[in-house]
Order: structure tokens, then C-alpha cells, then sequence
């Protein structure tokens, strides 16, 4: 296997672009047509350098040998040695779809938050204030990094770091160039997430401590701690400490209130970051560090663990039905749907984190789709309330077919990539845990409720006042949700590629947490063993 | 006759190791020269002096430190150190380490002590003058300054070096008055809002006598438990069970509330933000930072080498103050509206995470305590700097809700104060996260989970206050009226440089710092 430092260099990228963009200097006295062409020049270079990242992630995808180690591209070296802290990276099946995916959402959210920071898409009525175009698109890169980061730490105490710094740049994405209640959402949203990542913090330690016992030297080393032997009490307490974190990053019912404030407030772009991958971060943690680390506690809080999940489920798509407000609605779906992946992986089954997985990918290109899609309606029309829309369909037939093939994708319906996720996940659910499956399913007629009824309320009927002479898609969005459209549909007519590849790591946890397959009871879900063995 | 013999027998001269002693002699030496210079140079000459005198001083003394580090004659052969001045003074790794770190902070805080432009010198012309008098005004339009601040400044250094190194509990309560006094003085000088700085003053000398007072009853305690003031002699009667434990356990309390006072710790944490906010800033950026590192070296070697053997008594204690300090500190914090004040309690809570070092009574929780303070340090005389720049026409623009939109006027400083926020929050990628990180540690390898964990939620209270104050810097409309930043001058944006950089530099490679905080604390405390 080659040494290329493949996800150093993947990381390393996305800061030295920020660092190029925050070099440029402002126009200052030289005028505003001056400062124009400077912004201009920023979001080029933000453009160009999230590509390249996405094409160092692919070629490094396509290395990926799904029958190899574990854990591949791996690099550690010694970074504070009096902790026995490591650089360690490394990526698994799920790990590399997921900064995959992260990498391909990147250059679209440029793309789509183009002109946000000048205040693209304010409510009604707001003036949009002027803002440091070049501060905002060098905090994306910063995050890029860090959220390159998070999935390839191999080393609990670089991941924990990745995890809260992380924070910051959200922060200031939300609480500097959101709209509307955009300080008391960026308030929330970092108090919540470090009050998770510090409880967080007292189980890495005490997971460290624990290491050291027996006159070891002490360890961060993902691949040392599953070696570790704790008495089940322990574990319960550290798996604790890691699940709320978790839980409040996912979210989970009940820590997902920070959500639909926050996703409210950040712009369309900060929001498909925040919903698309952010999220992502809990749930993969779930399954990375509390199933693989304390596998006995895993199994001990799965009851409680699968009861949040599905109120989870029902809740958010319950309130999600009452929303008014278009990007709250969305985030709401996002906790129904989040809901379904922490089911996938607590019935612990390999249909069904398997489906999981497969789920966070598409979930992120989905509502990521679905939140742009409203972002570039809120940009026209200046408003967030659903409301106000109505017959976009027959101004901005464009706009509104791709806002249709989006929301399906939230419904999952057959032949989008959603649907092969969700039926795993409910497959891989129901042979094991009935009763929470037929009540996910519920959860899927809801989803149908919400999402044609908004798409009902918006893009039919009489053509709204504000709405007449509303603009289609111009070309820079449409090169910016394109793709995703494109990705959901080729991912629902041909997962297999992906789930060649995260088929053999959602085995590698099941046998770490020591969870067998029920039988099968059917021969349908005998079909997808065989992919996974393949 | 034998009487009279013995009277006549010549007394032994004191055998004092001034090479080891050299660097806490050059500062109290430069001190009595400053108080020359202050009598018989010319005025326009002074201040030119005083900053040789004062930076080149604390720069060699520092040098002097890193020479007595490196000697052989004092760490050969594994020694752990030497007890010089007749038993007086201990040197070894810890208060070396404590020296240097002092050294650079106090060098860091005369920067801004020496911040000159006319209307911005943070001190009052004439502190004789009475507020608002003809007088006054007199002193201030001559263009007259204090220059006796740096001579202060030199003597307060020379305490907080000895502090810390007191081998014996006699020379300790020298020190912290030798370091108190000048303080308090330093602390009513304010050119602006000159009352509230008087009354600052006043508070911090009538609540850290009746400090120095318990401090000595618990002197005389240990005395007459041990009958000695000697530290070693003390741990020696301690751990052989003679004498009445009540002197013993009475000594203890006293002292260590003359130390926690010092501190800062709760319930003794009163005076904190009434004397942070009423002093000048540059001498709260002393206070907060390099008095803080030598009342807990002088905390330090009492309660390790005095009392290390009686940690299971001291302990309970220690957790109750440790935990009502974190919660004080970090709740309170919460409804603080001026930006001094907010700094104030938030070092009272930082002081409440170090203690939870302290209470780990280990190498490791000394060293993490020794990188914790270092860190600290640099950092909260950056956060400080940075105050001293926001002003309005009445001086320091230090209510919060004049801070609004600071961040779209002046991005650069809103930015520094920010970054100086983040890792007083504990947010990785900062030294404030190391440091945390490292006393929790040693918290937990030390049996105190349950201290962590109200650590953790107070870490997390206490970020409240922090994002607010970002909240407003940065996503806040600027008030039309608001305050402006002042330019700068090269000495104040040091200081702030040296800040973040010292902030990022140990928060993304920790491991000198703290390898040498570790070397430090290897060997303990000199008995």
C-alpha cells in the first residue's frame, strides 16, 4: 500500500485555501466595484479549492480496497506524548463515504451560498447587512477541514478535538451571517454541543485512565482501546458520557431542540453543512465509539436507546406536519430521519446498519438538495413562511421538479436513493425489533404527509402575488443541486458501490459489539448477506 | 561564667548561596535602585530608566533562572534541589519553574504597565491629589506621571519569587506581605473612575490583612504544634503523631485560608472582582496573572511538603473549596455586565480547575497545575491588553453593552479578545483546552471523577458568558456612540501578540511546555 498521506493531504487542502482566502486583502478605500472583484476572486478560489479536495477524496476512494485492512490510509505519529495523544488517521468503509460525502457537498455549498454572505437570503423586510465575504468563505474551508478531520481520527483525543473545534466555525457561520433569530440559535446551538462534548471529555479521560492501568503507558489509540477490558459498570458510565455528546450532535429526542433554531437561522448553505454533515458526526460516533468500545453497554441501552429513536421518529415528523416555516419544516424531518439511522444501528443487524450508513450518505444529499432548493425559493422571494408561496410550479417549473425529486427522496420513495436505505434499515429492524419497526414505518406515512403537503401548499395552485415574474433556476444553481439530484437518483437505481464498500466495516463493528443476524426469515434479506460477504 | 562565654562566642555568619538566590536578589536589587532613581533623576529621565531598569531586570533575572536551572551544583547527581539561605529559601525544579513562569508574565504585564501616550497612561498623575480637585487637574495638565509604579512593580515581582520558594513559614509570611503592599497601592493609582479605584484599594488592604493575620495565627499554631516553622520540621511532627492535633488542624485551616485568599478561592473570593475592576487595568493584568502562579506555588509546597502526609485530612476540605469555587466562579459570572468583572470571576473559576490539580497531591497534578497557570497566565494578561484598548472619552469603555459590534469595527482586537475567550472556555486547539485536559487528568488518575465532572458543568456554565460577550462583539449592530479602539502602541500590542501566540502555540504543541512542567515536577518539592 502505498504511503501517500491521502487524508493529511485531503485535510490540509481545505485549510491552506483558507488561509489563501483570509491573505487577500480588502479593497478598503479602493471602492466597492473594487471589493467586488475581491469577494469574486475569494469564492473562486473557495470553489477551486473544494474541488480539488473532492478530487484528492475520490482518487483516494478509488484505493480503497473493500476486502483490505480495516482501516486504511493510515498514518500515526507521536503529537503530544505526554498524554499519549497521536496524529492517527485512518479511514473505514463508513468513515471514507462519509468524508466522501462531505466532500462532494462542499463545492455545491459554495456554489449555493455564492452571494449568501452579502445576505443573500433574508426575510421579508430585513435589509440584508454587508459582510465579510472572504471571512465566510474561509470559515467553510476551515470546516471542511475539521469535518475531514472528525471522520479520519483514529485517535479519541484528536477526534474529541476535531469534534469541538468544529463548533466555532459553525458558531460564527451562524450567529454572523444567519438571519432572523440568528444569535439566540447560535447561543444554543454551541452551549448544547459543549455541554455533550464536555461529558464527552471526562469519559475520554476516564477511557485514558483507564488504559493506563496495569503500568501501561496510557492510550488514545482507537485500534489499542477495543482492546481495553471494562467491567460492565464502567462501560455503562463511559458510553454515557460519549451517548449524550452524541445524541445532542445527531440529535436525538429529546436533545434535538437546538436543531430546527439553528438550521432556521444559518443560511441554506451553513444549513446543509450543519443537517447534512454535522449530524452525521453523531451518528457516526455512535457507531465508531460507543458500539465499538463498549460493546456490553451498547447492548444494555439498546431498549432505552430504540425508544428515543422512534419517538424520534414520530415526533419529528409529527411536529414537522405543523411547521410553518419552510426551513424548520426541514429540520424537522432531519429529526425524524435521524431517528431512523439510530434505529438502523441499535438493531444491530448488518441489513440494518448497513442501511444506516448507506442512509447518512443519503440523507446528507437529499435534505441537502431539499435545503438548498428552499434557500434558492427564500433568495427570490424573501421570505421563510410557507405561506407565502404557492403555483411556483408554474413560474419556476425547474425549481419546483427538482424540489419534487428532493422531497420524494425525504419520503423515500422507490427508485431514489432514500428508499434502499429505509427499507434496509426497517428489514434490518424489524427481524429483530418488531414493534419499533411498524411504528417507524408510521413514521414513513407521515413523512408523506409533510412533505407533499408542503410541496402542495407551495409549488401548486394560484400563482401567488410576489410570486408572479419569480425567476427559475439560473445556472449556478443549477450546477450546484444538479449533482445532488444526479446522486440521488443513481444511488436509488445502483447502491452497490457504496455498500461494497461499507458492507465489510458495518461487519467489522457487529463483530466487535458481538451482535449476530437473527435468521433470516426471509430470502430477500439473505440476498443483501451475500453482497455484504462479497 | 559559661554564660558569659557562650555570649562571647562569635555568632556564625549566615552562609547564604547568592548564585542560587541571584535572580529573586536582581529584582528586589533593581527595586532599591528604582526608588533611587525615582529620588534623584531628572523627571524627563525617569521613565527612560525605569523601563531599562525594569524590562532588562526581569529579562536577566529570567536568564539567572534558566542559569540556575541548568547548574550542576544544584541538581548533580539527581539532587532534587538545594535549601539555601539557612534553611530560609528552597530551590528546586517546581520554583524554578515557577520563577521563570512568573518572570515572563511579570515581564509581559510591565509592557502594559509602560503603555505611555499621555491621555492613555493607565495611572493617575498625583495619587496624593484628591479626586476631582484643583489639584488634580494640576498634576494632569503638567503632564506629570508615576513613575513610582515600576520600582512597585519590581518589589510585588520580588515577593511573588520569594513567595513560593519560603522554605519556612516565617520567610512566606515576609513575602506575601512584601508582595501585597505594593499592590495595594498599585491598585488605587487609576487615572480614571479614581474613587472606585480607591476603594478597591482599601477593600484589598483591609480584607488581605485581616488574610495575613490568619495566615500568621496559623503560623503560631504550627509553632506550637511542631515547634518550628521549619516546613520539613512540620511534615516531621506531623507524620511521628506528636503534639495536639488540634493545633495542628487549626494551623492548617488558618494558613491555608490566608493562601486560598490569596487565590481567590471561594468562600474567600470577594474581593476579587471589586479590586479587578477598580484597578488600573495593567496592574489587574499582574494580579490576575503572576500573583495567581505564586500564591499557588506557595499553596503548593505548604500543602505538599508541610502537610503531604495528612492529604486524607486536608482533602475533604480541599474538594469543598474546590467545588464551591468552580460553581461560584462560573454561576456568578453569568450576570456580570462589565468586562472586568466577568474576567474577574472567571479567574476565580479557572483558580477552582487548578485546585482541582492541587488535589490530585501527585507529580502529575502539579505539573498539569505548573502548565495550567503558565497557560492561564499569558493568556488572561492578552484578554486584559486588550481591555485597556477599548476606550471612550471617560477612559476604559468596560460595560459590556458598549462592546457591541466591536467586531465590525475593529476585527483584529474583537478577534484577539474572542481567541483569549475560546480557551478561557477550554475549546481544543487552544492552551486553555490543554491545560484543562491536563489537570482533569490528573484529577481523575487521582480518584476525583466526581470534581472533574462538576468541572466539566461548570466549564460549561461559564461558556455562557464567554459566547455572550462573542455574541456581542461580533453579531451585534455597533451602537452609533460606541467606544472606539485606540491605536496601539507597540509595547501594549506585544503584549496582546505574545498572548495569542503563546495561546495557539500550546494549545497545537503543548508537548515543550509541558515535558518541562513534567521535569519540574518529577522530583517535588524540596523538603
Amino acid at each position: 500500500m502505498s504511503t501517500f498521506p491521502w487524508l493529511t493531504v485531503a485535510g490540509v487542502i481545505p485549510l491552506a485555501g483558507a488561509v489563501v482566502i483570509a491573505a487577500v486583502p480588502s479593497a478598503g478605500a479602493a471602492g466597492d466595484a473594487a471589493q467586488r472583484g475581491r469577494d469574486k476572486l475569494v469564492k473562486r478560489v473557495a470553489l477551486v479549492v473544494s474541488l480539488i479536495t473532492l478530487a484528492v477524496t475520490i482518487a483516494m476512494a478509488l484505493r480503497f480496497s473493500p476486502g483490505g485492512p480495516d482501516f486504511q490510509f493510515t498514518q500515526t505519529d507521536q503529537w503530544i506524548p505526554q498524554f499519549g495523544v497521536h496524529y492517527a488517521v485512518g479511514v473505514d468503509g463508513i468513515a471514507l463515504v462519509l468524508i466522501l460525502m462531505t466532500t462532494v457537498l462542499m463545492p455545491v455549498v459554495v456554489l449555493a451560498s455564492w452571494n449568501d454572505a452579502e445576505g443573500g437570503s433574508g426575510p421579508a423586510g430585513e435589509k440584508p447587512p454587508r459582510r465579510s465575504v472572504k471571512t465566510y468563505f474561509a470559515l467553510l474551508l476551515v470546516l471542511e477541514t475539521m469535518m475531514i478531520g472528525v471522520f479520519a481520527a483514529t485517535d479519541v483525543f484528536l477526534f474529541y478535538v476535531f469534534f469541538e473545534a468544529m463548533l466555532v466555525p459553525m458558531y460564527f457561520m451562524i450567529g454572523s451571517y444567519g438571519v432572523g433569530q440568528r444569535q439566540y440559535a447560535a447561543v444554543k446551538f454551541l452551549l448544547y454541543s459543549l455541554l455533550g462534548g464536555l461529558l464527552m471529555l471526562v469519559a475520554v479521560i476516564a477511557l485514558y485512565v483507564y488504559s493506563a492501568r496495569g503500568g501501561h503507558q496510557g492510550t488514545f489509540l482507537f485500534s489499542q482501546l477495543t482492546h481495553l477490558s471494562l467491567s460492565p459498570v464502567t462501560q455503562r458510565w463511559l458510553f454515557l458520557g460519549f451517548f449524550v455528546a452524541f445524541a445532542i450532535k445527531a440529535p436525538l429526542w429529546p436533545f434535538h431542540t437546538w436543531l430546527p433554531d439553528a438550521a432556521t437561522a444559518a443560511q441554506p448553505g451553513a444549513a446543509v453543512l450543519l443537517v447534512g454533515v454535522l449530524d452525521k458526526v453523531g451518528t457516526f460516533g455512535l457507531i465508531r465509539y460507543c458500539l465499538e468500545l463498549f460493546p456490553s453497554a451498547s447492548h444494555y441501552f439498546t431498549p432505552l436507546i430504540i425508544a428515543l429513536a422512534v419517538i424520534g421518529i414520530l415526533y419529528g415528523a409529527i411536529v414537522a406536519i405543523g411547521q410553518r416555516d419552510l426551513k424548520r419544516l426541514i429540520a424537522y424531518t432531519s429529526v425524524s430521519h435521524m431517528g431512523l439511522i439510530t434505529l438502523g444501528i441499535f438493531a444491530m443487524t448488518s441489513e440494518g446498519q448497513t442501511g444506516a450508513t448507506l442512509y447518512m450518505v443519503n440523507h446528507g444529499f437529499a435534505t441537502g438538495a431539499l435545503f438548498l432548493l428552499a434557500g434558492f425559493m427564500i433568495t427570490r422571494r424573501r421570505s421563510q413562511l410557507i405561506a407565502d408561496y404557492g403555483g411556483v410550479q408554474k413560474v419556476a417549473p425547474v425549481l419546483a421538479g427538482l424540489f419534487l425529486i428532493a422531497g420524494l427522496a425525504g419520503l423515500a420513495l422507490p427508485g431514489l436513493s432514500t428508499f434502499v436505505s429505509e427499507f434496509l434499515v426497517l428489514v434490518g429492524t424489524f427481524t429483530r425489533y418488531e414493534v419499533p419497526a411498524i411504528l417507524a414505518t408510521v413514521g414513513i406515512i407521515l413523512a408523506a404527509i409533510y412533505i407533499l403537503w408542503m410541496y402542495q401548499r407551495t409549488m401548486t395552485g394560484p400563482v401567488r402575488d410576489k410570486i408572479v415574474g419569480m425567476p427559475d433556476l439560473n445556472a449556478r444553481e443549477l450546477w450546484a443541486v444538479g449533482p445532488l439530484i444526479a446522486l440521488i437518483i443513481v444511488l436509488g437505481v445502483y447502491p452497490q458501490p457504496v455498500l461494497n464498500i461499507i458492507n465489510p466495516a458495518v461487519h467489522q463493528t457487529l463483530v466487535q459489539v458481538h451482535a449476530t443476524d437473527p435468521v433470516p426469515p426471509h430470502p430477500a434479506t439473505a440476498l443483501h448477506q451475500n453482497g455484504g460477504a462479497r | 561564667m559559661t554564660g558569659i562565654l557562650a555570649a562571647a562566642a562569635p555568632i556564625a555568619t549566615p552562609h547564604i548561596e547568592y548564585g542560587q538566590l541571584s535572580p529573586m536578589l536582581l529584582v528586589f536589587g533593581l527595586a532599591l535602585v528604582g526608588v533611587l532613581v525615582e529620588a534623584f533623576a531628572p523627571r524627563p529621565l525617569r521613565r527612560g530608566l525605569h523601563l531599562v531598569l525594569t524590562l532588562g531586570g526581569l529579562a536577566a533575572a529570567f536568564v539567572l533562572t534558566i542559569v540556575v536551572a541548568s547548574s550542576s551544583s544544584v541538581f548533580g547527581h539527581g539532587s532534587p534541589g538545594h535549601v539555601a539561605a539557612e534553611g530560609a529559601v528552597g530551590i528546586d525544579r517546581p520554583t524554578l519553574f515557577i520563577w521563570g513562569t512568573i518572570l515572563v508574565l511579570a515581564f509581559v504585564s510591565v509592557l502594559l504597565i509602560a503603555e505611555s501616550s499621555h491621555d492613555v497612561s493607565p495611572f493617575a498623575a498625583q495619587a496624593a491629589a484628591v479626586p476631582g480637585s484643583a489639584e488634580e487637574r494640576e498634576g494632569l495638565e503638567a503632564g506629570i506621571t508615576h513613575t513610582e509604579v515600576y520600582p512597585l512593580t519590581l518589589f510585588a515581582v520580588g515577593g511573588m519569587l520569594l513567595f513560593p520558594a519560603s522554605n519556612d513559614l516565617l520567610t512566606m509570611f515576609v513575602a506575601l506581605e512584601v508582595l501585597s503592599l505594593p499592590l495595594y497601592l498599585l491598585c488605587g493609582l487609576a487615572r480614571r473612575r479614581r474613587l472606585l479605584s480607591q476603594e478597591a484599594a482599601m477593600k484589598y488592604f483591609l480584607l488581605g490583612a485581616f488574610s495575613s493575620a490568619f495566615f500568621l495565627f496559623g503560623i503560631a499554631m504550627l509553632y506550637g504544634f511542631s515547634g518550628s516553622v521549619r516546613l520539613s520540621a512540620i511534615a516531621a511532627a506531623a507524620s511521628s503523631n506528636t503534639g495536639s492535633a488540634t493545633l495542628l488542624y487549626a494551623g492548617i485551616a488558618l494558613l491555608g485560608l490566608g493562601l486560598l485568599f490569596k487565590i481567590g478561592a471561594a468562600p474567600f473570593q470577594s474581593w476579587k472582582p471589586d479590586v479587578y475592576q477598580g484597578a488600573p487595568t495593567p496592574v489587574t493584568a499582574l494580579m490576575a496573572s503572576c500573583t495567581l502562579v505564586a500564591a499557588f506555588g506557595a499553596l503548593f509546597r505548604v500543602f505538599y511538603v508541610a502537610f503531604g502526609q495528612l492529604s486524607w485530612d486536608w482533602r475533604p476540605a480541599m474538594w469543598a473549596v474546590a467545588i464551591l469555587t468552580m460553581v461560584v466562579g462560573s454561576i456568578v459570572a453569568v450576570t456580570q455586565t462589565d468586562v472586568k468583572r466577568l474576567l474577574a470571576y472567571s479567574s476565580i473559576a479557572q483558580a477552582g480547575y487548578v485546585l482541582t490539580g492541587v488535589i490530585a497531591a501527585s507529580a502529575a497534578g502539579l505539573s498539569a497545575s505548573l502548565f495550567y497557570l503558565a497557560a492561564y497566565g499569558v493568556a488572561v494578561i492578552g484578554a486584559f491588553a486588550v481591555v485597556t484598548l477599548v476606550r471612550d472619552q471617560t477612559g476604559e469603555a468596560a460595560h459590556l453593552s458598549r462592546w457591541a459590534g466591536l467586531g465590525r469595527r475593529s476585527p483584529l482586537v474583537a478577534g484577539a479578545f474572542a481567541f483569549f475567550l475560546i480557551t478561557f472556555a477550554g475549546i481544543p486547539l487552544t492552551s486553555g483546552f490543554t491545560g484543562k485536559f491536563a489537570v482533569f487528568r490528573a484529577a481523575i488518575a487521582g480518584g476525583a471523577l466526581p470534581l472533574v465532572i462538576v468541572g466539566v458543568l461548570s466549564s460549561a456554565i461559564l461558556a455562557f458568558p464567554y459566547v455572550r460577550v462573542i455574541v456581542l462583539m461580533f453579531f451585534s449592530d455597533p451602537a452609533p456612540d460606541g467606544p472606539a479602539v485606540i491605536r496601539p502602541s507597540a509595547f501594549t500590542s506585544a503584549a496582546v501578540v505574545v498572548g495569542v501566540l503563546a495561546t495557539l502555540v500550546l494549545g497545537l504543541d503543548p508537548q515543550p511546555l509541558l515535558s518541562l512542567a513534567n521535569h519540574a515536577a518529577t522530583g517535588m518539592f524540596i523538603r
